[in-house]
């Protein structure tokens, strides 16, 4: 009778898509063994307490006094090292096994294979697609291939993908559970997630963190496609209309709720390079270039006076009542500049003696990578092709 | 009117802040007004202000603070659990294109005020009102250490819970989650008022419960009655010194953080901006640093409480003392070193996610071995499955679970595919829920006897606690599926019309839940009403072990004419086997500390000062804050301070006390 009365729930979850539990990823799939795995460990020892628990809550019942009572009992070392050194067991082995697959999947590391029974080949060079969650959709970039996408990822079956994941607003976490577990994206921050689609289909990706109120349309579909299909998909791209500079991208970044699936076949090449380092608008400093000055020791008093008045509108920004108005700081050169005359000089004064920090020995001061035409970006990318 | 004029008085404060474009906010304070305005008719038809003010409101009885606490915490347990009816019922609806019946803007508050509620005004006032109440009682004390600062401390978290209740009816909540985190608690994402009531309301509640820790501890190290060294305290007296410890140590950054947060978000810095050098992430770090803590901060004290229940209601010693001792020694320092697993998914490197891992994972170690050897308690004991017992097997039974997904979550790669999943969200309910709240609902059906001299009606909270257990597995465990289909948390609509059976099985837990929190308010209804049958008269209603029952219930105001001399760890215990007599003559007058109103007008102050704070009424903030000052050092030249209860009074309250005890001895 009781099984009869489960049957119900039985056909729930029949009809349900366990996807944490029946992935199409081969990271996604190591990571629900590990928690089968742990589950199973712990049930050990879960399963007789909770039995002990009902067995001696009846048995030991006030009106059964057959039952033994030993009111001054209260020690017994034999016990006591049972009940320490049981859990303690369960726990090494639950630890040694953490401790090895956290670091086997570790989303920085590059992949080991492509399946289980599939190791990975030299011809297996990885997609890399950059991740930026905007508010309040995704945007995915396509390097290799100068496209991109909002709220569409597609990419093909067995080819390891490399995620760079950044933001531009707030926290999100980038999430899709039939592929790999998920990491956060975060505005000036960089995370990186290793993955591999094992299955063709669509899986469904979306933000795993509360991000305001779009929150709950901040979703996408992922597909996964044969490679062929993959190249269709990216031609499709090519054939769109749309393209992706900077002004277009500070368009796309504000505030909107369930975009549509967006294509664009051409994608500013460093557009991803300066959303990680917050300069997408006209005039602001790059991180990697402020990050860079400060490892020289600054500018000094004169780095005072680098902040201008912010006058760009990103979602209704505003500042703190008793602070100064919103400001940014000023780029020594400008983005364009770097991109117009890769072969010139930076534009940055040349005596670099009043910009040294205060007290501090003038650096040995030089550009941070010989090749590269600023401090702004530390390297380059180099062209791809 | 000239409009800097007005923003100079009303900040920004105006019209717009009052919801009366929103029909759930315009009904909800429309019961709201009409209770308080019955309350208000009520105490002043029965005139009972006088009697209020000088016995309750300016008390520095730790008996009724610890009573007051109690009260706050229901009261904002029924806001709290509204929020979360309210939630799963949009959950259970939003469906099939279906926008549900919230909007974003107010779905958004609701969640973020139902975790900030039930974490600092509901369970936190619960815990520390029953610590309050019961350990000078469990030491033979006659009173806290500090009388006074444990009266203000009780205002201040009353200051905080109303800062954050006028939310809903002035301006509005926070949106950020109940953590707040930045860059969308910043500024420039959250420019609104909800955060600073957010920061504000619990800058407030933070002083009294960082300044009723210190109070604790002092009392416990210096107050306990002779013979009571640290190995022959109560074991909840125990678990109330590790979690005073926790929130002397963990508070403090929770309000450095805060206060953090606010320089950002009033003065321009750049602590957690994205521009400038500022870095979010360092705000998770601190925020978790105190919010780890804080889990076992609740837990701790609702274990002392079960191992109190399992050895009275047994009928036998508690199993292994001194492993359980050391148990809850070594969770109180382990809680320090386990606050990354709560954002592994962040980024940081294998070894720092392992070891973080498996830091928590050792938590289960002493955890379990407390799960054993209340086990072994009951074993070979006589076992009376009187309410609170059958809260502490309720408890023993949904514990388990609770711990096994919470090892389960700290293993860095399985929290990659659970985290932030409805899944965590089934965890941590189940562990405050199946851990703190049954603990509180077990000490509240224990001491209530103590508190008031009569006990709870039986009928009724059964029928609360079947309501409760039954409506927790339905409320919970299909969150659990959730989760392992995918469903991430603080969603509002859905489109995947398969997961709404398990959303409306949830939704009818929580109906549940509704049913026994009623069942719980007519149990203390009936329970007043049907005093007299389930009256009290030994002081020892459940034949109990420790020293608060070997005083009256409810205990005069100086607890104890004599302070007890401890032999043994269960005292009371060992008293009565070895055959106690009351002593009935030889009183002396009792030196007690006086009633000051100092603690509510200080508190008072606080909070119109944080109102101030939140809306930009800089004159109000700066007025205020300059008479707190003045009311703090005013009160420094209180001489009135003590008085002593002369013998006389005391002489007839005991033989009050005699004559009862031998009338219930005849019958």
């Amino acid at each position: 009778m009781k099984l009869l009365a489960l049957l119900p729930f039985a056909a729930l979850l029949g009809g349900c898509d366990f996807v944490v539990l029946a992935p199409a990823g081969d990271i996604a799939a190591q990571q629900r063994d590990l928690v089968v795995i742990s589950t199973v460990l712990m049930l050990i020892i879960v399963l007789p307490v909770m039995a002990l628990t009902v067995f001696f809550a009846w048995r030991y019942r006030q009106s059964n006094t057959a039952a033994p009572y030993e009111p001054e009992w209260d020690h017994s070392t034999q016990l006591e090292l049972v009940i320490w050194s049981a859990p303690l067991l369960i726990i090494i082995c639950l630890g040694a096994l953490t401790w090895m697959g956290t670091h086997l999947l570790d989303p920085y590391r590059s992949l080991g294979r492509i399946a289980a029974d599939k190791p990975i080949e030299s011809k297996d060079a990885p997609l890399n697609v950059e991740v930026v969650a905007l508010d309040w959709k995704w945007l995915f970039i396509y390097p290799d291939y100068g496209v991109a996408a909002v709220n569409e990822l597609a990419a093909p079956v067995d080819r390891p993908i490399r995620f760079r994941i950044t933001a531009s607003s707030v926290m999100n976490s980038f999430y899709i559970p039939a592929l790999a577990g998920q990491i956060y994206a975060m505005p000036g921050m960089e995370t990186k997630l290793h993955a591999v689609a094992n299955k063709e289909g669509t899986y469904r990706g979306f933000s795993a963190n509360y991000s305001g109120a779009g929150f709950s349309g901040m979703h996408f579909d992922f597909k996964s496609l044969s490679g062929a299909d993959f190249d269709k998909w990216i031609a499709s791209a090519k054939t769109s209309a749309n393209m992706l500079g900077r002004t277009d991208y500070l368009q796309l970044e504000r505030p909107s709720q369930n975009d549509p699936v967006r294509l664009y076949r051409s994608v500013d090449r460093d557009l991803y390079k300066a959303i990680l380092n917050m300069c997408v608008e006209p005039g602001k400093m790059c991180m990697s270039e402020m990050m860079a000055i400060d490892a020289k020791g600054g500018l000094g008093r004169e780095g005072f006076n680098n902040t201008l008045p912010l006058t760009y509108d990103k979602y209704a920004r505003r500042g703190a009542p008793l602070g100064s108005e919103p400001t940014f700081v000023a780029g020594i050169c400008s983005m364009d500049e770097i991109k117009d005359a890769p072969s010139h000089e930076v534009n940055a004064p040349l005596d670099l003696t009043p910009l040294r920090g205060f007290g501090l020995k003038r650096p040995p001061f030089s550009p941070a990578h010989p090749s590269s035409t600023s401090l702004l970006l530390g390297q380059r990318p180099k062209p791809e092709s | 009117m000239n409009p800097d004029l007005v923003k100079m008085i009303f900040g920004r404060l105006n019209l717009e802040a009052l919801p009366i474009h929103e029909p759930i906010l315009v009904g909800t304070f429309a019961v709201v007004a009409t209770g308080g305005l019955a309350l208000f008719a009520i105490v002043t038809y029965f005139r009972l202000w006088t009697y209020l003010w000088r016995e309750w409101f300016t008390t520095v009885d730790h008996k009724r603070i610890g009573i007051m606490y109690m009260i706050l915490g229901i009261v904002m347990l029924l806001r709290g659990f509204a929020d979360a009816l309210m939630m799963r019922l949009q959950q259970a609806i939003a469906f099939g294109g279906s926008d549900g019946y919230l909007p974003a803007h107010h779905y958004d508050q609701i969640f973020t005020a139902h975790g900030v509620i039930m974490i600092f005004f509901v369970a936190m006032p619960l815990v520390t009102g029953l610590m309050n109440y019961v350990v000078p009682l469990q030491i033979g004390a006659r009173d806290v250490s500090f009388p006074f600062l444990n009266n203000f401390s009780f205002w201040m978290t009353v200051g905080g819970a109303v800062l954050v209740m006028m939310s809903l009816f002035v301006g509005e909540f926070a949106r950020t989650g109940w953590l707040a985190y930045p860059p969308l608690s910043n500024i420039g994402y959250s420019p609104d008022v909800g955060v600073d009531y957010y920061i504000w309301g619990l800058q407030v509640a933070g002083v009294g419960t960082t300044l009723s820790g210190i109070n604790l501890i002092c009392t416990i190290v210096k107050l306990r009655a002779p013979g009571m060294t640290m190995m022959k305290m109560p074991v909840f007296t125990w678990t109330s010194l590790c979690t005073n410890v926790l929130i002397v140590a963990s508070f403090p950054v929770l309000t450095a953080v805060l206060a953090l947060l606010s320089l950002d978000r009033y003065v321009g810095t750049n602590f957690f901006t994205n521009d400038f050098g500022g870095n979010p992430m360092m705000y998770v770090n601190l925020i978790w640093i105190w919010g780890h803590p804080e889990v076992y901060i609740l837990v701790l004290p609702a274990f002392g409480i079960f191992s109190e229940v399992t050895a009275t209601f047994s009928g036998k010693r508690l199993f292994g003392y001194t492993s359980m001792v050391y148990a809850t020694v070594v969770i109180t320092i382990l809680s320090y070193l386990v606050w990354l697993h709560h954002f592994f998914t962040m980024g940081s490197g294998a070894s720092v996610n392992s070891f973080f891992g498996i830091t928590t994972m050792i938590i289960s170690i002493p955890t379990g071995a407390k799960m054993f050897n209340w086990l072994f308690t009951m074993y070979r004991g006589r076992i009376r499955f009187e309410l609170p017992m059958m809260w502490t097997v309720a408890f023993m039974l949904t514990f388990v679970i609770g711990g096994m997904t919470g090892v389960l979550l700290a293993v860095p790669p399985a929290d990659f595919v659970l985290h932030n999943s409805l899944f965590l969200i089934a965890h941590f309910h189940n562990v405050i829920i199946g851990g703190v709240l049954f603990g509180l609902f077990a000490g509240i059906n224990y001491w209530f006897p103590k508190a008031f001299g009569f006990r709870l009606d039986p009928f009724w909270g059964k029928l609360s606690f079947w309501f409760w257990v039954s409506g927790f597995y339905f409320a919970f465990m299909p969150l659990y599926v959730l989760g392992l289909m995918g469903v991430t948390r603080r969603l509002r609509v859905f489109d995947d019309p398969s997961l709404q059976i398990w959303f409306i099985i949830a939704g009818f837990g929580a109906f549940l839940i509704l049913l026994g929190i009623v069942a719980m308010l007519v149990q203390f209804a009936v329970s007043i009403l049907r005093r007299e049958q389930l009256k009290d008269t030994t002081g020892d209603p459940w034949n109990a072990r420790t020293l608060e029952w070997a005083t009256s219930s409810p205990p005069p105001d100086y607890n104890f004419a004599f302070t007890p001399v401890v032999y043994d760890n269960d005292a009371w215990w060992d008293m009565k086997r070895r055959g106690y007599r009351r002593p009935l003559t030889g009183f002396k007058p009792i030196h007690m500390p006086s009633n000051t109103g100092t603690g509510i007008i200080l508190a008072g102050f606080a909070t119109v000062m944080g109102f101030g704070l939140i809306w930009y009424i800089w004159w109000l903030a700066a007025v205020s804050f300059v008479a707190l000052l003045a009311v703090a050092i005013g009160h420094t030249f209180n001489y009135h301070r003590d008085f002593h209860i002369p013998t006389d009074e005391v002489v007839r309250t005991e033989d009050a006390r005699t004559r009862v005890l031998a009338a219930g001895a005849q019958t």
